[in-house]
């Protein structure tokens, strides 16, 4: 197992009352930053961290930070983006849930280095429970003098609350977000202008993942440079997986980013091994909005390299051959799993959680959900695999949001890499709900870990 | 003033204007068309997608393109900024799919349609549009309800541009009405089947780019292009009384708002002109209504030398 930064506490009994955090050295980056450092400080040193944004596109958490607008007189947000709602990715909810003093202090130190006042966490309804976990926690903060006005004598003020939506995946969009917790529909705004500039009730806002606000706990604590030590390249520190699908050990793991893929599904730390002693069909690496690899791309690039779980590598060869790490959620498919249904899942999920602000999205992601639902029936027709792909060309880059691209890109990708398999579907309608497809036999990686 | 050039026409245009809006300002062909921005609403525009235009020279500052199509009637213009409207195959495809995206839900009953003639999506449909539909399944159907005295709301021909929402918002003084549900069930709708009340709601017909709102006093009365219409105005206590009259013989058919050649209304008017001044004695006719040549209201019926050509025979 590699250096854990976020998890490494996160057996020990009662971690999840302030006393037993308090005594397992928490809050220390709250003293540090308060106490010794200027919020210019705590700033560079998420700078020199090299830390991403958890929540799926990647963006430098520091670089995010300095975009803030710092009129004089005019309030600045912190939000943390708790929405999480990708299929797949449930690596926050186990991070509040277990350690839920770890997102409070990252709150505060944040929104020190930001200069907010006030901040907010935003869940997910169905996180019902966990938000009262996080209540619980932030009236212990306030107890202790961590939350609330003159924290620690520095003359910092900083309140939090926890509010939470009502379910719809598209509200985990940033600017739906604020739009959301200002109590209107949630829909996504147009940009520009950007939260950094117009965002809670149009001031200066920054929104940041559950896991980007926690990793800035460990990266005050140690120092950005040592944080930056960890994985490879730009992808710098740890990372959650929430690891799922056909695997041995599903669960939440915590990885240094230098790790290869095949390490990652195959060793007995991590996945453990497809279940059953099966193969490996394909895998979604990083939650259901991105492009799914098919086996003989997973552990290997296409230029035959060890694909590692890292920002870059799982990207490289582009949408034709590669990836994106995302938020995280780890899915893996064993030979017994059908493409074409799989797909047709997500495509189902898009289209009742697309907002319907914008057409291509509104009316794209039925339509495809109606083509994808008669292919899997055995109802298709050979056209239909052109106007998917047609019908995902046009909705991907025409949306306001990103909604509309996280529902092209699995389309595209199935059908890039398991056009077969869509072909046999309109050639076998009978067979198809019998049987799976299978594996195409040539290509099939066996793994060396195992 | 930042100059910009869209589709190798040049204008130099005040700070802030957007890209739809420079293109007006030159007018002609260049102008990407647009379903659901409607100029004089605050919030309107970027949903529906049609005026996605490629912007193939960023600034003079940055000259790098943008990687994706933008929607101009909300991204502003930067000085040097060059835009690809009909001359990009891109804008051009993407805007096939929008309309394509808008139509497959929609009825396509313009035959019993009283928008058609008058239509938005018609024209955009007639000019970007393919010739047969690739959506072979069922598509999205609604009630017709009435929303007010005067209003009926034919959801299912709705392409949800959410411009009557922001009327309703803007021009009146509550909030009456908004979109419930979502995705593809979206729907606009009153607070639970209230009516919408108030002297102003009318014009919600009026921003309507197809025939979701229609006017109940003229529903199924005639088709657009049988009536006659003229400029007439009369003297209002609650709006500027600038209105056009809709004449079947010496009857008028209806009376709306008047629109300039991108469908806008510039001078809203109130309930009582529209709905319910339909003698020739309220009105004081100014003279027939200019409609755009090609449109099909104008079909036989006499025009005033058309401006246009005029200057094309003078250049010639």
């Amino acid at each position: 197992m590699g250096r854990q930064l976020l998890l490494d506490k996160v057996n020990v009994a009662g971690i999840n009352t302030y006393d037993v955090y308090r005594k397992e050295g928490g809050y220390r980056s709250v003293e540090k930053a308060l106490k010794k450092m200027t919020p210019e400080e705590v700033l560079e040193e998420v700078k020199t961290s090299g830390l991403r944004g958890r929540g799926g596109a990647g963006f430098p958490t520091g670089m995010k930070w300095s975009f803030i607008a710092k009129p004089e007189g005019v309030p600045r947000f912190l939000l943390c983006n708790a929405d999480e709602s990708e299929p797949g990715t449930f690596k926050d909810r186990y991070l509040m849930e277990k350690i839920p003093h770890l997102l409070v202090e990252g709150m505060v130190t944040s929104s020190y280095a930001l200069g907010a006042n006030q901040g907010y966490i935003y869940i997910r309804g169905e996180y019902m429970y966990v938000l009262r976990i996080l209540e619980k926690a932030i009236a212990e903060a306030y107890q202790n003098g961590w939350l609330g006005k003159n924290i620690l004598g520095s003359g910092y003020d900083f309140d939090l609350a926890v509010t939470c939506g009502a379910g719809a995946y598209i509200c985990g969009e940033e600017t739906a977000l604020i739009e959301s917790l200002e109590g209107e529909r949630g829909n996504p705004r147009i940009k520009p202008p950007f939260p950094a500039v117009k965002g809670l009730w149009q001031n200066p806002t920054v929104v940041n993942n559950v896991e980007t606000i926690a990793a800035v706990v460990p990266i005050i604590n140690d120092g950005g440079a040592e944080y930056a030590k960890i994985g490879i390249g730009r992808s710098t520190g740890t990372k959650l997986i929430s690891a799922s699908g056909n695997i041995n050990k599903p669960g939440v793991f915590e990885i240094e980013m230098n790790i290869t893929v095949e390490e990652f599904i195959y060793s007995d730390q991590y996945c453990g091994g497809i279940k059953n002693g099966k193969k490996l069909k394909a895998c979604v690496p990083g939650g259901s909005s991105v492009p799914i690899l098919p086996h003989y791309l997973v552990c290997k690039t296409a230029a035959g390299q060890d694909r590692l779980m890292s920002y870059e590598s799982l990207a490289d060869g582009g949408f034709a051959t590669g990836s994106m790490l995302g938020s995280g959620g780890f899915v893996v498919y064993d030979e017994d799993q059908c493409i074409v249904r799989n797909t047709w899942n997500f495509t189902r999920f898009y289209h009742h959680e697309s907002c319907g602000q914008c057409s291509p999205c509104r009316e794209g992601t039925g339509w495809m959900e109606k083509v994808l639902h008669r292919l899997e029936y055995g109802h298709g027709k050979m056209e239909d695999i052109d106007l998917l792909w047609d019908i995902q060309r046009k909705i991907e880059g025409n949306t306001i949001c990103p909604l509309g691209d996280a529902a092209a890109w699995p389309v595209a990708a199935a059908i890039r890499h398991f056009r077969e398999e869509f072909e046999w579907h309109v050639n076998e309608p009978v067979r198809c709900l019998e049987k799976n497809y299978g594996l195409v036999a040539e290509k099939v990686f066996e793994p060396v870990t195992a | 003033m930042p100059l910009v050039t869209i589709d190798g026409k040049q204008i130099e245009v005040p700070e802030g204007t957007t890209i739809l809006n420079a293109a007006r300002m030159i007018g002609g062909d260049v102008v990407p068309p647009a379903m659901c921005y409607y100029s004089s609403l605050k919030g309107s525009g970027g949903k529906c997608r049609t005026c996605l235009v490629e912007v193939s020279k960023g600034s003079e500052k940055d000259p790098r393109p943008m990687p994706k199509l933008v929607a101009s009637c909300s991204t502003t213009v930067m000085d040097g900024m060059e835009v690809k409207n009909k001359t990009s195959d891109r804008t051009l495809d993407a805007r096939k799919g929008v309309v394509e995206f808008l139509l497959i839900n929609h009825p396509l009953d313009c035959p019993i349609c009283d928008q058609a003639g008058e239509c938005d999506l018609q024209n955009l449909a007639f000019e970007h549009g393919m010739e047969h539909s690739r959506y072979e399944f069922e598509r999205r159907e609604f009630d017709k309800i009435d929303i007010g005295e005067y209003i009926k709301l034919h959801m299912t021909r709705c392409i949800l541009c959410y411009r009557c929402v922001y009327t309703a918002d803007q021009l009146t003084e509550k909030r009456e009405h908004g979109i419930i549900k979502r995705g593809d069930q979206s729907e606009i709708s009153t607070y639970i089947q209230n009516a919408l009340d108030n002297d102003f709601i009318g014009n919600v017909i009026d921003v309507c780019p197809v025939g979701a709102l229609t006017d109940k006093t003229f529903r199924f009365k005639s088709r657009v292009w049988y009536t006659k219409p003229m400029d007439a105005h009369r003297n209002c206590s609650k709006c500027s009384g600038n209105a056009v009259v809709w004449m079947i013989g010496n009857d008028i058919a209806r009376v709306t708002a008047r629109k300039d050649q991108y469908g806008e209304v510039k001078e809203f008017i109130c309930n009582e002109c529209r709905f319910e001044k339909k003698e020739m004695s309220d009105w004081t006719i100014e003279g027939p209504r200019h409609i755009n040549r090609h449109s099909v209201i104008s079909a036989n019926k006499y025009e005033t030398p058309i401006p246009e050509h005029t200057t094309l025979l003078n250049k010639a």
